[in-house]
């Protein structure tokens, strides 16, 4: 656990979930390939500590004050970490509990009130139909041709409703968001109020006083009909259509390595917006590879290992706060004015991993080519080899991949991808692509570059929980200028909205007969 | 060498007596012009002002009666035989040249040099 701490204890405060490192107890697998980089790290940045204080820290945080990079190896730090981080722990299990006793309770509540209000939109109309023949069968006037040409009618189109609520409502949900859905459930509240009221119209004019002309009573449960597939259509249009034409362009950065895309979306609430991003999200963005941060954050470091600050006061004599911005300011200062020569060595290390990846992706892409041409789709004319000699698409995969195998792990090596594909995924890569008659660049194409996270296996889906950060309520409309967060395990995405400008658009007539031409000449004439 | 409409064009011109030389049936003076009203000044490589529609000369034919006389590749020809050169179309400066009953041609040609030439005498030898 000593070695494991290689954040000073304020850095926990960026992401919660950095503290299940640290604690072998709460191992999700999704961050199995996380762990591994942040042990690998052995810088200490010296963060500015927080103006709230840690339960039972004062005396251990003064202390760190005085110690310079000794984080690696001082129990002490451990022992911060260890207490902030336990507290953490707890209320992080609670709230997890919370959440997801709330979601589930969330789900069954609203698919009961559905199917709920689903019966009660289908029988009433056929109650209504049925209930004077149970109550009042000999006042009752018998059926005519039109009133039961009025049958059919509401047979069919209680089976068109019942299709169309089918398409429209009983989908797989795709998401868990965290509040209702404004919409659904406005649209909801006015189809039980319009039922509620047609069934008090109906007892109280129909069945209190037991009318007698059927024909009438089939034409109002075909009113309610029609006009129930009217708020369908109704429902169609705010659901569906509405958020169809693009209104809004929204950014959407990465904060880890700053990639980003635009996307038009319509008009939509923060949280249907938010999902439709984090869809996208799944299909666009090339896979987050924390392993490409290091560097960065080990220059980072480099800057400001190279000074120390000493507090010749001695620990607790000023206010926290007070001192820390005095070592800030000093170790800016002391930054600006020291000579760094940092840049040069990042010039010439990119320089020479660059042309590493090359000559690795060079030898990798010719290691498969002479691969490849070992194998070859047996003809149908052939005459029939020994059983031995034919192999399904797997066995051909096993066979090839051992000429490849190691020019191909160098170069994940080099790029930092190796924690992307395991051995297993590769052989089945190889074997899909034999079996669809795919080319060695086809096959390599998913190695050169990173692809979107959809494509790799489902253990790097990191984060299929993300959490919505936003100023405004997330069931407010997007608006211009609105930005949210939408925070995972590892990295968030930061999404502005900017509103698309309205088009004034002018037209200009050009007659075809105006396209008229004249010679530009320079002639010579010899004289 | 630039005019404006409706002011008189002034240029310092040289007076150039080109004797045809007869070639067979044809007389020949032995160069070669370009520009004209109905012509692109814009590529004209020997003008100053790129809307200049003038007659220019050229080419010169080595040997020729016009190198004899001293004519130079640039030069624009303001007058010939006293017959305006600056607003005719190509094909009006050529008639005028290669008129078959005339064995003389007097041209009036103006050049830079000209131009540069004079200024530079007014100006080392300031009036007395």
């Amino acid at each position: 656990m000593d070695t494991e701490s290689t954040y000073s204890g304020y850095s926990h405060y960026s992401g919660r979930s950095r503290g299940s490192h640290r604690h072998g107890e709460r191992s999700r697998d999704r961050h199995k390939s996380r762990s591994k980089d942040s042990r690998s790290e052995k810088s200490v940045t010296i963060n500015t500590p927080p103006a709230e204080p840690l339960l039972g820290d004062s005396s251990v945080r003064g202390e760190q004050v005085q110690d310079d990079n000794w984080g690696e190896t001082t129990t002490a730090v451990t022992g911060t970490s260890e207490h902030s981080l336990s507290q953490e722990d707890i209320v992080r299990i609670t709230k997890d509990l919370e959440d997801s006793v709330g979601l589930d309770c969330r789900r069954y509540v609203t698919r009961t009130i559905a199917v709920i209000l689903g019966l009660l939109v289908f029988l009433t109309p056929l109650a209504f139909l049925v209930l004077p023949h149970i109550l009042w069968p000999e006042k009752l006037q018998s059926c005519g041709t039109a009133c039961e040409g009025l049958y059919i009618s509401v047979a069919f189109k209680l089976l068109i409703l019942l299709l169309a609520v089918w398409a429209l409502f009983f989908r797989p949900a795709r998401a868990g968001l965290p509040r209702v859905f404004v919409f659904r459930v406005l649209l909801a509240v006015l189809v039980f109020l319009f039922v509620v009221s047609y069934w008090l119209f109906y007892s109280v004019r129909i069945l209190d006083s037991q009318d007698d002309n059927y024909q009438g009573i089939v034409q109002y449960a075909v009113s309610l009909v029609d006009a129930l597939l009217f708020i369908h259509y109704l429902a169609v249009v705010l659901l569906e259509l509405r958020q169809l034409q693009p209104c809004f362009s929204v950014c959407v950065t990465r904060s880890s390595d700053g990639e980003t895309r635009h996307y038009n979306l319509g008009q939509l609430s923060i949280q249907r917006a938010a999902l439709a991003i984090i869809e996208h999200y799944y299909c666009d963005f090339p896979i987050h590879n924390p392993a490409l941060l290091s560097a960065s954050k080990s220059r980072a470091a480099k800057h400001l290992a190279g000074l120390k600050v000493y507090n010749v006061d001695g620990p607790g004599n000023n206010a926290a706060a007070g001192m820390a911005q005095s070592q800030s300011r000093a170790m800016i200062a002391a930054a600006a004015r020291r000579r760094d020569t940092s840049h040069n060595e990042l010039y010439y290390e990119e320089a020479e991993h660059e042309r590493r990846v090359r000559k690795r992706r060079a030898r990798l892409v010719v290691a498969v080519e002479e691969a490849f041409t070992h194998i070859k789709r047996m003809q149908e004319e052939e005459p029939k080899k020994a059983p031995g000699d034919v192999m399904d698409p797997r066995e051909a995969a096993q066979a090839i991949f051992p000429s490849m195998a190691r020019a191909l792990q160098k170069y994940l090596r080099t790029t930092k991808q190796q924690h992307c594909h395991s051995m297993e995924s590769i052989q089945q890569h190889l074997a899909f692509c034999i079996t669809n008659n795919m080319t060695p660049k086809a096959f390599l194409e998913s190695y050169l570059t990173p692809g979107p996270t959809l494509q790799y296996g489902k253990d790097h889906w990191l984060g299929r929980r993300w959490t919505l950060i936003s100023e405004a309520s997330v069931t407010n409309g997007l608006k211009d200028g609105s930005v949210f967060v939408l925070k995972c395990v590892d990295f968030s995405l930061v999404v502005t909205a900017k509103k698309i400008p309205y088009i004034q658009m002018s037209e200009e007539y050009i007659d075809p007969k105006s396209h008229k031409f004249v010679l530009r000449l320079q002639s010579e004439t010899s004289v | 060498m630039s005019f404006v409409p409706g002011k008189p064009v002034t240029a310092v011109v040289q007076k150039i007596e080109i004797q045809k030389l007869r070639q067979g049936d044809n007389l020949i003076l032995g160069f070669s012009i370009g520009g004209g009203i109905d012509q692109d000044p814009g590529q004209n490589p020997f003008s100053e002002d790129k809307s200049d529609k003038g007659i220019y000369v050229t080419r010169i034919t080595p040997g020729g009666p016009a190198e004899v006389a001293d004519l130079r590749v640039g030069d624009k020809i303001m007058q010939v035989n006293g017959w305006d050169m600056t607003v005719v179309t190509h094909d009006q400066a050529r008639k005028k040249l290669t008129k078959k009953k005339e064995e003389v041609v007097r041209l009036l040609i103006t050049r830079k040099s000209l131009e540069e030439a004079v200024k530079h005498s007014k100006g080392c030898h300031p009036r007395q």
